[in-house]
């Protein structure tokens, strides 16, 4: 029964770092239909930052919990900066060209990206110092969940909640929607399109990166390929919730998460990529638009 | 008030207008009508910026606006009802609305506004919660001159109102039409494939053609004109 709720809480906090990528994946996507495929690199960009970060500030001798805040704010504006980039000089110039443009554009980008990291950084894994501080109530449980994943579960649960009210009830929130259902039509009410674009990269990326700075501690170790690995499982993710709905990306990477994690526990560990993509074949044959996905149909 | 001259849009390489020259002024309801694919709705569309006219000149209360952004055109007072309706499917018919009123910041007025909508379309009213993308073709059409009204626009511009309606509904969508033109003070530019029915409402009319203006003239003499009357009266 514990083994089994250790499984239920490690397939929950892998799920919602999923759901921390996969949201940025769906969101522009609802908004462009563009698979962003650079969007993993940024999730990955997101990880150096903390890193550079967290190794400079513990050097000038601040505090464990200033060095996880300041290290994860600066890691979400580096990656929102590199985020508004990519868009503004990948994506838009190719606004009216036909669909596989961007597409292309955004491999291209994400190559890119992950070369400019590999000379930067070298293709070494470096070392991840452990962020997060062990709490001691949960010593009596220790054998079930760790700290680090309580800290990963409250972050994305609030990252979550707080997107929800801002796509519920803001003016971008409602611009944003109205954008993703009919781009002219926001325009002809007078919504900046640009600008609403430009806000979905922002918001995806600061969420990666979030996603990124929280695994890195986790794991212990990045290096410039994490992005591209960590982008496939999102992307599955999203496409298994439902690619262009919210809370789909969530519910797909929670399921994805707790998939993998009990074909890791009853299976075996080398086994969980089978069982995740296995379930998303069984998953599109019956539900072609994924879990929460909407077909689009067009009312005449 | 807007001023075209010698418009000329395109599609691609196609070109759609042809040096189209349309004037109207503040508080009339002026009518364009035209066969199908003559180019209206192309008219409409590159007022509102959609697409751009490649030379030519549009002015709007003296100021230039063909080289200006869409939703800066809007926020200078024009609003389009576009052909199709076009309503913004998973939002309710309150956030429809919401979104008519995107660009304003007064919001005691833009609640005032919603209830005066209420009274011009009670239905709407009842389903305001709902999605718009589940109400019926009449209901979709009130609901997009509404969210266009709620803009509180100085020139409304409407593309085939008619298009996909049974009669009656047809028949109380041009009331209200009338009825902001004189309490609102709303100009209103009307595209029309029911011509009889848009000079009748109408003050002033063009005739488009294969992409041209091929006559203008007063609604009246419009309606009694041979020509007109043979093509697009059915007379």
């Amino acid at each position: 029964m514990e083994y089994f709720l250790e499984l239920i809480l490690g397939g929950l906090t892998r799920g919602s770092i999923y759901a921390l990528i996969a949201l940025g994946y769906t969101m522009v996507y609802g908004i462009i239909e563009l698979i962003n495929f650079a969007h993993g690199e940024i999730y990955m960009i997101g990880a150096f930052t903390a890193l550079i970060f967290t190794s400079v500030l513990t050097l000038l001798g601040f505090n464990e919990i200033a060095v996880i805040v300041l290290a994860s704010l600066a890691a979400v504006i580096y990656s929102s900066a590199y985020g508004y980039t990519v868009e503004k000089i990948a994506y838009k110039p190719l606004r009216h060209a036909s669909r596989l443009s961007p597409l292309i554009g955004a491999i291209g980008m994400s190559i890119f990206l992950q070369n400019y990291v590999l000379l930067a950084q070298t293709s070494d894994f470096l070392p991840f110092p452990n962020l997060i501080p062990e709490f001691e109530f949960i010593k009596p449980y220790r054998h079930i969940i760790s700290s680090a994943e309580i800290v990963i579960l409250i972050t994305t649960s609030t990252a979550m909640i707080l997107l929800t009210f801002l796509i519920k009830f803001t003016r971008t929130g409602k611009a944003m929607r109205a954008t993703a259902q009919d781009r002219n039509m926001a325009m002809l009410v007078g919504v900046n399109v640009n600008r609403v674009i430009s806000i979905t990269f922002v918001i995806g990326s600061a969420l990666a990166a979030l996603g990124g700075v929280l695994i890195a501690s986790h794991v212990g170790q990045i290096n410039f390929y994490i992005g591209f690995v960590a982008g496939i499982k999102a992307f599955t993710a999203a496409v298994l919730g439902g690619i262009g709905s919210i809370p789909g990306a969530v519910l797909g990477a929670l399921v994805l998460g707790l998939t993998e994690s009990f074909a890791t526990g009853y299976v075996s560990s080398d086994y969980e990529d089978v069982f995740a993509f296995g379930l998303l074949v069984l998953i599109l044959i019956f539900k072609p638009a994924g879990i929460l996905g909407r077909v689009r149909h067009q009312k005449i | 008030m807007l001023r075209l001259r010698n418009i000329n849009s395109f599609y691609g390489n196609i070109q759609v207008l042809k040096n189209v020259n349309i004037e109207i002024s503040r508080g009339e309801i002026i009518t364009l009508i035209g066969a199908n694919g003559a180019g209206k709705t192309t008219t409409l569309m590159t007022i509102s910026g959609l697409v751009p006219s490649r030379s030519g000149e549009i002015t709007y209360m003296g100021k230039t606006i063909h080289n200006m952004r869409p939703d800066r055109i809007v926020s200078l007072g024009i609003s389009q009802v576009p052909e199709g309706r076009k309503i913004f499917p998973y939002l309710t018919v309150l956030e429809n609305l919401d979104m008519g009123a995107f660009l304003r910041t007064d919001k005691k007025n833009i609640k005032k506004d919603m209830e005066y909508i209420f009274d011009l379309f009670p239905i709407l009213s009842q389903r305001k919660n709902q999605f718009g993308g589940t109400l019926s073709g009449g209901e979709q059409q009130m609901l997009a001159i509404s969210r266009a009204i709620m803009a509180r626009p100085t020139l409304l511009l409407l593309d085939e109102p008619s298009l996909g309606l049974a009669p009656l509904i047809v028949r109380q969508i041009f009331e209200i039409i009338k009825k902001i033109n004189i309490e609102n003070q709303t100009t209103v530019f009307l595209v029309e494939q029911n011509a009889n029915l848009a000079l009748k409402a109408a003050h002033r009319g063009y005739v488009m053609e294969n992409g041209r203006i091929t006559l203008s003239d007063s609604a009246e003499n419009l309606l009694s004109n041979e020509n007109v009357r043979k093509a697009y009266l059915g007379l």
